[in-house]
Parts: C-alpha cells; structure tokens; sequence
C-alpha cells in the first residue's frame, strides 16, 4: 500500500516543528433566498402529498418493513444449484435387447427400456408419492416399494396407489449415434404426449 | 456470627441477592417481581392449579420437554455437521463412541413425547373447556405451537440422512407441489404468469423454497439444519412466551372459566 495522502494538505508536524495555528472556524451557512423557496417547496409539495410530516414518516417505515421481508423471502430462494447434467448418453440402440428393462442408470433417474420396437427412456420416480421403483424381471413390472404402486414395462400403472403411468424423458440420438436422455423434457402418457416422436426413438 | 450469616452479609452475596429470602407474603412478591428469573413464574398458584386431575399437567410437561430438548439438541451440535459427507457418520459416532450418546436416543424419545403430550394437553384443554372466551387467542397461538412443533420433528427427522430420513422428507415435500398456486404440479400454478413466463415453475415454488433445490440434496440438509436448530425454535420461544402470558392475564391456570 502507498503511503495514505494527506488529504488537508497540511504538511506531517515533525516532532521538532511548533504546532501549526489554528484554523479558523467554517463560516456558518444560512439559507440564502433560494434555500427558503426551496424549503417551502419541499414542504408543500410533500404536504399535499402526504397530508404532514408523520405520514410521511409512516410511509417510509412502512415501505422500508415491506421492502425487508420481501428481501428475505427472496433472499431463501437459492439462485445457484449443483445438480447433475440434465443431457446424458445412454449407448447405442443396438446394445438393447428387445423386451428387456436396462438398470444401468438408475442412479441418474431412469431407466432404458426397448419394447415392441421402441426405446424410451422411463423416469424412475414413482408417480404416487415419489420413492424409486424396482424393476422385477419375473414378475414382468415396476413394483414400487414404498407403498406398492405396480407399472407395466411400458410404465403403465396398473395396481397400487399411483395414479398414473411413469413419465418418459426425452429421448434422441446424439451426433455419434449413442441415445441421448434428456431429463429436462418430461412425456406423460395421460396428456397424449407419448405420441410425441421426442419420447421414444423407433428401432 | 455463623458461616451462612457470614455470606450472606458480604458485598457478593449482597450484590446479587438484593432482598433477604421471603418470609412472609409482601416479602415473597417482592423477591419474585425484583428476580428475573422468578418473576417469569407467577407469585402464587391456585390449589387447583397443581391438581393431577385438574390440568393433567401436559402443559407443564410438554414445556419441561421442550426445555429437554433444547439442552439436549445443543450438547448433540457439538458433534453433528450438516453436511452430505459426515450426516450420517456423525450420528453413528454419537450413538457408538461418544461419552453418554445416548443423548441422540434422550432427543429423539422426547421429540416423540413432546408431540403426545401436546395432544394431551390439547384434548384436556377442550375437555374443560379452557378454550372458550376470553382464551379463544390463546387457543389459536396453541394450535400455532402444535405446528411448529410437528415442523421441528419435520425438520429433525432429515438430519440424521438416512433411507428413512430422506424418503420421509421427499414425500412430505411432495405434497408442496401440488399445493394450489404455489406449488408448480397444482392447480392455478399456470395462472401465475407475466407475459407468458411461469412464476412457479420446479425452481420457485413453495417445494423449492422448502427444499432449496429441486431434490432432497445438500441444501435441504443446511436448510433444515438451520430451521431445526434456530429458526423454530426462536419462534416457538416467542410463542410460548405469549401462551403463558396469556393463561397468567387470564386468571392463571387451573381457574374457573
């Protein structure tokens, strides 16, 4: 850090030098003829805004309290979130055996499923209560384990509490020709949108 | 002199004590107004006021458990930390390798009890009818209580991250997003729009806002941590603080209505 300057001007007193003379006092401002019209301006224009000086002090606090607890419940919402890519690439097409469930990305949230001549990728949340269903190969259904929901391979819901079938993620093939799963499109069958060709790729 | 008499004429003890100790009616008051912690307490109780069959004495119960848990839930963050990393191991080395860890089991039995003796207080207070006017507020800053209470096992019950712990929090939270207009899978959540962008959407809504993050996750760990630890409790500090004021403006406990 350079040396702070001085900002009076005044040069450092050595400890040899005698005192430097008193300054005199700033002169005191009154209020020129300008100062009074603009006092009174003042005093009208907020007095016919506000009917008097308290009202104007209640508005004040009051916008302020206001301004502080919507800060706050702004200030909760987190604007940063370590979440993983939403876009992951699941293989080729070819490494899927028809009718046959993969477990492989569970962990990221879904299934790949190829049945009847279509792959699509099945969202592993429940659509009860939101726990992980298991796929049973013998059993030949998603058998959630929370509270029993049943889905079919195509992830319709057919016994338990879930009230509809599992979603699809959106599925597609990426430039090198591996399926691409796309956690940020969501299909679910009971709007129509399993239609959508963004929801299944044809094999 | 004897030793008592010796103490009890020194500066220190005078110091503190400003008042000898009661002896007789006029004395106790002025001991109890003039002694910040006595004073929280009312001078003196109705007989009825300590009868068994009377008040249960769930409410006393419910706020000796409170008191347990705070003691209790600060000695148990000296070794817990709220991160993804150590959650868990930190409640296995409670349990397993600290001095008396059997705080961790202490906080969690009285939790539960807390919750059924708030019940119990409930239903005696509507069995001898102690919610009709002019306690109805008092009523109400109760059932206020009971939320914040079953918030704090809410919130108590994802720290040890678990399977347990986050299942229990992503249901529950599930249901935030269905909520109508403030939770982005519930009715009305569409209607909140300016020009064509969704104010509630997965990432603000009232389930974002609880679980600050679109899944159970780290954040939702910190965040309930906080809440746990502090948040609600200062709130239910408050609260209590008002129940009792009000029971004592109404003629104290255990009175005729």
């Amino acid at each position: 850090m350079s040396e702070p300057t001085n900002v009076t001007g005044t040069a450092p007193a050595a400890s040899s030098k005698p005192a430097p003379p008193p300054k005199p006092a700033p002169p005191v401002k009154t209020p020129g003829k300008a100062g009074t019209e603009r006092r009174i301006f003042l005093f009208a224009f907020f007095g016919a805004l506000f009917g008097s000086w308290i009202a104007v002090a209640w508005t004040a606090l009051t916008l302020s309290m206001l301004g502080m607890v919507l800060g706050t419940v702004r200030f909760l919402f987190p604007n940063v979130l370590s979440e993983p890519p939403s876009k992951v690439k699941a293989g080729f097409p070819d490494q899927y055996e028809e009718g046959k469930v993969v477990d492989r990305f569970k962990d990221q949230n879904f299934w790949v499923v190829r049945y009847q001549g279509i792959i699509y990728a099945l969202s592993t949340t429940c659509t009860h209560l939101g726990c992980t269903p298991n796929w049973l190969e013998r059993e030949e259904k998603f058998k959630c384990p929370c509270h029993g929901s049943g889905f079919k391979i195509t992830g319709v819901n057919f016994e338990g509490p879930a009230p509809r079938p599992l979603e699809r993620w959106g599925i597609s093939i990426a430039e090198d020709g591996q399926l691409l799963v796309d956690k940020s499109k969501k299909f679910q069958k009971e709007m129509g949108q399993w239609d959508n060709p963004e929801s299944y790729i044809k094999v | 002199m004897s030793v008592g008499d010796y103490i009890r004429s020194s500066q220190v003890w005078k110091s503190i004590f400003r008042h000898p100790a009661p002896r007789d009616r006029r004395n106790r008051v002025v001991v109890m107004l003039t002694n910040v912690f006595l004073h929280l307490h009312p001078v003196s109780v109705r007989k009825s006021g300590i009868a068994l069959s009377y008040t249960w004495c769930m409410g006393g119960i419910t706020f000796f458990l409170f008191l347990v848990e705070t003691v209790t839930g600060v000695l148990l963050m000296f070794y817990y930390r709220p991160t993804l990393e150590h959650a868990y191991n930190d409640i296995l080395l409670l349990r397993d390798v600290a001095t008396l860890g059997v705080l961790r089991e202490l906080h969690r039995w009285g939790a539960h009890a807390m919750v059924i003796t708030i019940w119990l207080h409930m239903y005696r207070v509507f069995l001898t009818g102690s919610y009709k006017p002019p306690r109805e507020f008092n009523w109400g800053v109760g059932v206020i209580l009971l939320v914040l209470t079953l918030f704090l096992s809410f919130t108590g019950y994802l720290l040890p991250w678990d399977q347990l712990a986050i299942w229990a929090i992503t249901v529950g939270s599930n249901m935030a997003r269905a909520h109508p207009f403030v939770g982005h899978e519930g009715p009305g959540a569409s209607l909140l729009q300016i020009g064509g962008v969704p104010l509630i959407h997965s990432g603000a809504d009232a389930r974002f806002l609880l679980l600050g993050a679109r899944a159970v996750g780290e954040n939702t760990l910190l965040r309930f941590y906080v809440l746990h630890c502090v948040a609600v409790p200062l709130a239910v500090a408050l609260l209590i603080a008002v129940h009792f004021w009000r029971i004592r403006k109404d003629g104290g406990i255990s009175g005729p209505l």
